[in-house]
């Protein structure tokens, strides 16, 4: 699992590049806190167009960052999401609290 | 005639690719669709997963079993762990339902798992262990 992050102000935009299962979910989660301790950081921006899968391991990494996010007052959008991806997602009701662009 | 394949190995998060690559690689020769496959890569992961942080609580020395058998254009999957066992299957299935939400656990994988496959039944007993059967038909129009 490779993260790629930008900041643009006070948002983050971090690019996921590989397959988001329980293994390198453990791996995400740690990379993505790290860059979050950065407390400027109000909205995340996941690109998610270089994941090639993603299961409910995935999903726990995406509401667990929605929830620190949350709690800054930002937002959490997710971009780049592919079918299989969104199936999950939709399945999850996860777009009532984040976007999808 | 049946086809069968059998496989274990340690209950380590690394190995899932591996067992996703070996339900898809089984899989090819009913020549499935892209989607049939996502979805199969995707049920044994859940499963999978479950096995190692439910049923093993991560301890990397315990062996997962994995039983995938071909019937004419039918599929099953077969995920068993010697570990805890589910003290309420019903419950632990039900959509959202997680006994671990302190790790970030959405209680989505059983609800994955259904959704992706025709059909799923878990057997389990309390300190003996868990097995679910999976199976899907795999009927990709184009053959
Ligand atoms: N092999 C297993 N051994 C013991 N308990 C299990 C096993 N598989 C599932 N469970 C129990 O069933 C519950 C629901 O499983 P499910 O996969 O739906 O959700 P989860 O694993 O908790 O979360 P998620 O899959 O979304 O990360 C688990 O929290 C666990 O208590
Ligand atoms: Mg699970």
């Amino acid at each position: 699992m490779e993260i790629n992050a930008q900041k643009r102000g006070s948002g983050l935009v971090a690019s996921l590049v590989g397959e988001l299962d329980q293994h390198n979910a453990e791996k995400a989660r740690i990379m993505l806190d790290t860059m979050l301790r950065d407390i400027t950081i109000r909205d995340l921006t996941l690109d998610l167009s270089g994941v090639t899968f993603m299961d409910s391991a995935g999903l726990g990494v995406v509401l667990g960052r929605y929830k620190t996010i949350h709690m800054r007052g930002g937002r959490v959008i997710v971009t780049g999401v592919s079918a299989a991806v969104d199936r999950i997602f939709r399945m999850s009701g996860i777009y009532t609290l984040v976007e999808r662009r | 005639m049946q086809n069968n394949i059998e496989l274990y190995f340690s209950a380590l998060t690394q190995n899932e690719t591996f067992a996703r690559a070996v339900i898809a690689a089984f899989a090819a020769q009913m020549n499935p669709s892209i989607e049939e496959l996502s979805d199969l890569r995707t049920a044994v992961s859940e499963a999978v997963t479950n096995a190692i942080i439910h049923g093993y609580e991560r301890d990397g020395s315990r062996c997962v079993k994995m039983r995938c058998t071909i019937d004419g254009d039918l599929l099953t999957v077969a995920v068993r762990d010697d570990g805890c066992g589910i003290p309420d299957v019903e419950l632990a299935r039900k959509p959202f339902y997680t006994s671990k939400p302190e790790l970030e656990r959405s209680g989505m994988g059983f609800a994955v798992m259904e959704a992706f496959m025709d059909r799923v039944t878990v057997e389990s007993a309390l300190g003996k262990g868990t097995t679910v059967t999976m199976e899907k038909r795999i009927c990709h129009a184009e053959r």
